[in-house]
């Protein structure tokens, strides 16, 4: 049992009566070599490393190998407990952890790649504060990442999740497109809602570029990466309201691998244009490396 | 395709900051270690390409160091290698190399050596999301993952040398998933290496160092 494409996966999930969680288990087991308990042991690994990585630098910040990153997501944290808050619980929290996990990443820290390090911070950022917003179980977590796991699946089989092939969107927006989907099914919503979230989460980020200063995986992708969560907390809320949008989510997927591809070399982690390419970009490149 | 797996997706867990720069790096450095068999004593790299341009920001240097300890990509020891190896007495040197162009911009080169004349040169390349393959072992250019059980024997390139290691594979009913030779010039020596997606036993080696070409073994269990 198998699909190769968003649509195979909804048929799938209609015709079974299952959600996108169970029917990426299933594909698992039966097509890889791992068994349902093997599944359900990594998970637990998995989302313990997240939990560490989102909270850790929380309670104790350190600086980044590169020095431009670190603090920032206590800084956020403790700023979204003021009244002063702009952002409200939930999002103030999730963009919160998903910097944190960048900078365990950024000082060689454990994070799980999802579905790469630069963007390692958007699903459990998104995971974990909706388990505090939502008073989730492990196990709503659990579906969450298997959800997630299934769009991530088929973005790299049939367009790219690497930044140095299709840019930031095809990171950052992978991982918000991941988490999108994967809020609607723990919050009760359907398979085509969640492909729908997805959707709207890729279209949203359509075109971002990926440009780290010094070539280093910290700035912009911290930040990048909390815009990656609001933007999947975003169109999760959407999808959730019925909204749709008028592009199939294997033909945003096909849309997204060519934009990426026909964005110049260097906005695709040369670290030649962008936030790199500017003069203070430049100039930091150059004292980080030493030339 | 391969297969696609839930934790090739959300996954692998690693030590960052870099898929390609950090854990592809630490993935080359443990297969060569495995390759070399050898207590580590002194141990050489020389980093080309993107690795020569950034390996300080993305601790290329401490994850090719934590592999040739023996570290896994997910090992928070490879944070502290440099303090670990000087520890355990095990010498190391880093050479960035901005000029010499290989094929792959994230490739590096690691020589191991110790006062009794065992060496090993490997050459692997970071392809990416953690994945990686070596493309040279002393001056033979070869190509496989370390993904499966792999089998590579050193040989004198003459006739037979690869029969009698598929009649030693098959003796102990070993499925070969790929087999492939590799060799510089006729006549010289050559390198054959089998996977296997089922474990290779080692006391298969005992069998197939009965050859009087063949030169050196190395095992990689999974």
């Amino acid at each position: 049992m198998d699909f190769y494409n968003g649509q195979a996966l909804l048929d799938l999930c209609e015709k079974e009566n299952i959600l996108i969680s169970a029917a990426m288990k299933e594909r698992e087991v039966t097509m890889g070599t791992l068994t349902g308990e093997e599944v359900d042991a990594k998970l637990v690994t998995v989302l313990e490393i997240m939990r560490n990585s989102s909270h850790r630098p929380i309670e104790k910040p350190g600086k980044s190998i590169g020095g431009l990153i670190g603090g920032e997501a206590k800084m956020v944290n403790e700023y979204g407990k003021t009244a002063q808050s702009i952002a409200g619980s939930m999002l103030s929290k999730a963009i919160s952890y998903s910097m944190a996990v960048l900078e365990v990443n950024a000082s060689m820290g454990l994070i799980v790649a999802a579905p790469t390090a630069g963007s390692s911070g958007v699903v459990p950022g998104v995971l974990m504060a909706l388990q505090e917003e939502k008073n989730l179980t492990d196990d709503d977590l659990y579906k969450g990442l298997l959800n997630a796991s299934a769009i991530g699946y088929i973005l790299m089989r049939n367009a790219s999740v690497s930044g140095a092939e299709a840019g930031c969107q095809a990171e950052v927006g992978a991982a918000s497109a991941m988490a999108a989907s994967a809020i609607v099914e723990i919050m009760g919503g359907t398979p085509k809602q969640c492909l729908t979230a997805a959707v709207l989460a890729m279209s949203n980020l359509l075109g971002l570029v990926c440009d780290p200063i010094a070539g280093l995986v910290e700035s912009p992708c911290q930040s990048r990466n909390a815009i990656g969560v609001a933007n999947a907390i975003t169109s999760a809320e959407l999808a959730m309201a019925g909204v749709t949008h008028p592009i199939p989510f294997d033909e945003m997927a096909e849309a997204m691998y060519r934009v990426g591809k026909s964005l110049p070399f260097e906005l695709r982690e040369t670290a030649m244009g962008g936030c790199a390419g500017t003069p203070t970009g430049c100039a930091l490149g150059c004292a980080i490396c030493g030339k | 395709m391969n297969f696609l797996s839930i934790f090739d997706v959300i996954g692998p867990n690693m030590i960052g900051p870099s898929s390609s720069h950090t854990a592809g790096a630490v993935a080359i450095a443990l297969l060569a270690r495995k390759m070399y068999g050898q207590p580590i004593k002194k141990v050489t790299f020389t980093l080309y390409g993107s690795f020569a341009k950034t390996y300080r920001g993305h601790g290329t240097d401490k994850a090719l160091l934590g592999g040739t300890l023996g570290f896994h990509t997910d090992d928070e020891r490879i944070r502290d290698a440099f303090e670990i190896a000087n520890k355990m007495g095990v010498e190391y040197h880093f050479i960035p190399d901005e000029e010499t162009v290989t094929n792959h911009p994230n490739t590096a080169d690691i020589f191991f050596e110790d006062e009794d004349g065992h060496t090993l040169f490997v050459r692997g390349e970071s392809i990416g999301g953690g994945k990686m393959k070596i493309v040279r072992i002393n001056n033979i250019d070869v190509e496989f993952t370390g993904e499966y059980s792999t089998l590579i024997v050193q040989q004198v390139d003459k006739p037979g040398v690869v029969a009698h290691i598929t009649q030693c594979l098959s003796l102990h009913n070993i499925n070969i998933a790929f087999m492939r030779l590799f060799r510089e010039d006729k006549g010289t020596t050559a390198f054959t290496v089998v996977e296997s997606d089922q474990p290779i036993p080692r006391d298969i080696l005992q069998y197939i160092k009965i050859n009087p070409n063949v030169q050196d073994l190395m095992l990689i269990e999974m």
